[in-house]
Order: structure tokens, then sequence, then C-alpha cells
């Protein structure tokens, strides 16, 4: 299979690779970009693990053709944190517990920015609206939750 | 086509660890020329604190400040011995051998800094900032660094400790056939409320209480996240997974996130948590352990609203909605049982 040339910013850099055709955007990420923050959980859009900001709307990178994406603005968890300073919600998340074996928190933290971004105070039924394309299999949503809504309200400790 | 409500109670007394060859977990603690302590444990920290939790238990043992301690739990093959992190065995097993480590890893500390500082090391006492001192006379002090320092570059001793704790192994007794798999038991008790609709035998959570006796909270913070963690993981188990495929044929079992069903955010339901502090006589600063108990009382407590909603009994899990509405119809109907 022939190599595509490929361009699109990434995190705010501009990123330039060659893919095979087919290559979906989480390999692309994780393997040829070297960002590891996007996780694989099951490869076909049921866990929501592999959750990125496209032009700063929610994609599973794993459905996600690389090809699709020249010239377009990508997102991930990587690229969240400020220099050394947290981002709100990564803070949020931490204050209320809302990660465990932290599998499913790179995903959580790019819909709640998704959300967040477009509707700075959402309700909390938004708020389950938004990461009801995500799995999480130890916190029990809960604290993500509170976190999510803590980060929206400004509730966050320095 | 109704919903009716329903409430269901169960209580479960847990077992803390095995008994299976006496479930024992290994520990070592030792210093650093800084005067920091590394403890090493083969334990695995899943997410649920395990690093947390034996960096108090052995900060508070040794008598030095938490930061003070590092846990490396980075190689089961090269470190201690462990049989692992599960049955809710980490904070009571675990936990008793990094007590255990710390302590002796105390005595050779405090007899380093006795010769030191000139005086006998029953005289001495931490002051939990990171000083050791004379017991009446706080400026007679040396700080744990230069303790470390002077074990290490003068004195020629390594201030380190073991730890092991071993349940014994209890045999049954061939006349009665009595045994104690266990020395240590948490409790709880949990109320569930459901809605079941009658005609398309989805169950929907309504709200959970509970109550969780679980010895010494070591970890406010960390235990109320193992709970309302693990009741969603009993609602889990009572309702929607299994990895048994819907038909007698193995290629239509789940295989991924998409088949193997679990609920999501939007299925989750206020739960109410009280936490009794009784602690136990045999644990870490009388800790016993919230791991595994944390789902188990869900899923009788489901299954008992599920009944006392419409009147079916399924002793089967996980209470899928055709396995609800096979017995409704079974029975000729819904059949709402008295309100407790």
């Amino acid at each position: 299979m022939s190599k595509v040339p490929l361009q699109f910013r990434h995190n705010g850099r501009d990123v330039a690779i060659f893919v095979d055709g087919g290559t979906n955007l989480l390999v692309a990420l994780r393997e040829l970009i070297g960002d590891m923050t996007p996780k694989f959980g099951c490869g076909q859009g049921g866990c929501g693990t592999c959750s990125v900001l496209i032009d700063g709307e929610l994609h599973l990178s794993c459905l996600t053709l690389a090809e699709t994406v020249g010239g377009r603005s990508i997102e991930t968890l990587d690229g969240m944190k400020q220099g050394p300073n947290l981002h709100p919600l990564q803070r949020a998340f931490a204050d209320h517990f809302a990660a465990q074996c932290g599998y499913c928190t790179p995903g959580m933290l790019m819909a709640a920015k998704a959300l967040l971004d477009r509707n700075p105070s959402p309700s909390r039924d938004e708020v389950i609206e938004a990461i009801s394309g995500n799995i999480c299999r130890c916190t029990g949503y809960e604290p993500i939750i509170n976190a999510i809504l803590a980060a929206a309200g400004g509730r966050v400790s320095a | 086509m109704t919903r009716h409500r329903g409430r269901g109670i169960a209580s479960i007394n847990y077992p803390i660890g095995m008994n299976l060859g006496g479930d024992p977990s290994q520990a070592l603690v030792h210093s650093n020329p800084s005067g920091k302590f590394t403890v090493a444990l083969s334990s695995i920290d899943l997410g649920q604190g395990m690093k947390s939790v034996t960096r108090q238990i052995c900060a508070e043992t040794l008598g030095v400040p938490v930061e003070d301690v590092y846990v490396d739990t980075a190689d089961s093959d090269t470190g201690p011995h462990c049989m692992g992190s599960f049955a809710s065995r980490g904070t009571h097993r675990v936990g008793n051998a990094v007590m255990a480590a710390a302590r002796e890893a105390r005595g050779v500390m405090m007899e380093a800094a006795a010769e030191e500082l000139e005086v006998n090391a029953a005289d001495l006492d931490t002051d939990g900032r990171g000083n050791i001192h004379v017991k009446g006379a706080p400026h007679r002090s040396i700080s744990t660094k230069d303790v470390a320092i002077a074990a290490q570059f003068k004195q020629g001793k390594t201030i380190s400790g073991r730890g092991i704790f071993l349940v014994p192994l209890s045999e049954v007794n061939p006349e009665t056939g009595e045994m104690s798999p266990a020395t240590c038991y948490a409790h709880a008790c949990l109320v569930a409320e459901v809605d079941v609709d009658d005609e398309t035998g989805e169950v929907a959570m309504v709200r959970m209480d509970s109550a969780y006796e679980l010895g010494r909270a070591l970890n406010p913070r960390l235990v109320e996240q193992q709970l309302v963690g693990g009741a969603w993981m009993g609602v889990s188990h009572a309702l929607y997974e299994t990895t048994e495929p819907d038909y007698p044929e193995p290629a239509h079992g789940p295989r991924d996130f998409v088949e193997y069903l679990m609920p999501g955010p939007g299925d989750i339901c206020p739960h109410d948590i009280a936490v009794l502090e009784r602690p136990a006589p045999d644990g870490p600063f009388g800790a016993k352990g919230p791991g595994e108990m944390c789902a188990n009382p869900v899923l009788p407590a489901v299954a008992n609203a599920i009944f006392n909603a419409v009147g079916v009994r399924i002793d089967d899990l996980p209470i899928t909605p055709e396995k609800v509405l096979r017995a409704i119809k079974a029975q000729g109907g819904a059949r709402p049982q008295a309100r407790r």
C-alpha cells in the first residue's frame, strides 16, 4: 500500500507524516507522532478513550481515517496542560478523585473540554450527555460528573 | 405499561483476604542516605490507592512526614513476595507487612540516632516532621537526614526493616468440620430502590443507601472513592455484565466494549453512604479493607428490589430485561409486593 503525505496541526504545532492508506488517526497519533495520550480501548467506537478534538469538535480517533484530517487542527490530552500548570479540568479531576486506573481519563477529559469549550456552564444532564460515549470501569461516573461541574463553576483549587 | 417501584435490602459479612496457604504479603523498608524512605512491594496499585495507604502506614509507623516516604511497586520479579491485589486484602495484609517492616526500620533509626546523640534509644522520640529528639528535651535533636548520613557513612548500618503478614493456616477440625477461614470481617448493608418496567423488563436504579463497617478508614477520600465506584460495579454485575453468550453459541459472546454491556453515566443513581469505623484488632491502625466488598451487597439488594417491585425472583445473574419479562409472563403479570 502506498504512503500518503499528511500535514495537520497537533496541539498547536504543525506536523508532517507519511501514513499508509487506511491508517486510522489513533495509530497515526500514537505510532507516527508519538503522542500516547489517546488510548486504544476497543478500536470500534465503543469506549471513548481514544477521543480527540478535530477543529474543536469531539471525535473518536480510532474511527477517523488519518487522511481526512489534512490541514485540520487536532487537540489531544497532551496539549491540555499549559506549561507547568494543569488545565482547570485536570485539576478538578485530581481534586474530585475522578480517576482510578486512569485508562478512560484522557477520553473523559477531551469530552469534557469539548463540552466546556462550547457550553461553559452546563447542567448536570448536559455533562452526563457529553460523557455518555465514554466508559469508566472504576469511578461509577459520579466523581467525574462532579469534577466537570466544579471546573465549569470555577470551583477548583489553584 | 406500568413502572413498578421496589425496594430491596441486603447485608453482607465479608472476610478480608483468604486463608488458603496463609495469604502472606511481604514488605521491605529502607532509608536512602538522604533520610527519605523507600517501601518495596510487589503489591500492585490498580488505582485503588495501595501506594497512598501503604505510604501513610509507613510514615506513621516510622514517625516521619508522609512526603519522606516513597512506595516502589515496580517489579514483582525482584520485589518481596505478595499474593496480589484482590479479596479486599491490600490495606489489611500489605498494610500489616509494611507496618512490621517500618517498625524494624524505626528501631535501627533510633539506635543510630542514639549513637549520634550519645543517649539511650529508649529515651528518644520522633516529632513526625523529620526530627528525632530526647523525650522532654526537644532541643537535643537530630534530623532523620543526619541520622541516615551517619548510619550510611560513619556507623556502617543500613536503616532498614523486613515485614511479613501471614495468617496462621486454619485446618479443618476432623471431628466437627469447623475451621476459621478468616481473622477479620467487614460488614455492609445496602438498600436499593429500582423501577421495573413490566412491558420491557428493564430495571432502572432509583437510589441506593448504604452503610459500610470497614475498620478504621485510613484515607477517607480513597475509601469513599472505592465505595462509590464499587457500588456502580455491583449494579453492573446485577443488571448488565456477562461473558456468557446470549444464545448457546460461543461465537455470539461479547468480544469488546460494544457488546459487553455496562451501565453508562446516565444509568447511575444517587447513593448515600455512611462509613462506620470500628477498628479491627489485627488491622494496621485498625483498618480492614474496602475493596471487593464494595460491590457485593448491591447484587442481592437489587434482586430483592426487583422481587419487591414485580414479584419475580430472579436467581441468575445478570438480571436482564429478557429474564424479568419471561418471569413476569410465567406468573401471569406483575405482582407488586408490600412496600416496607
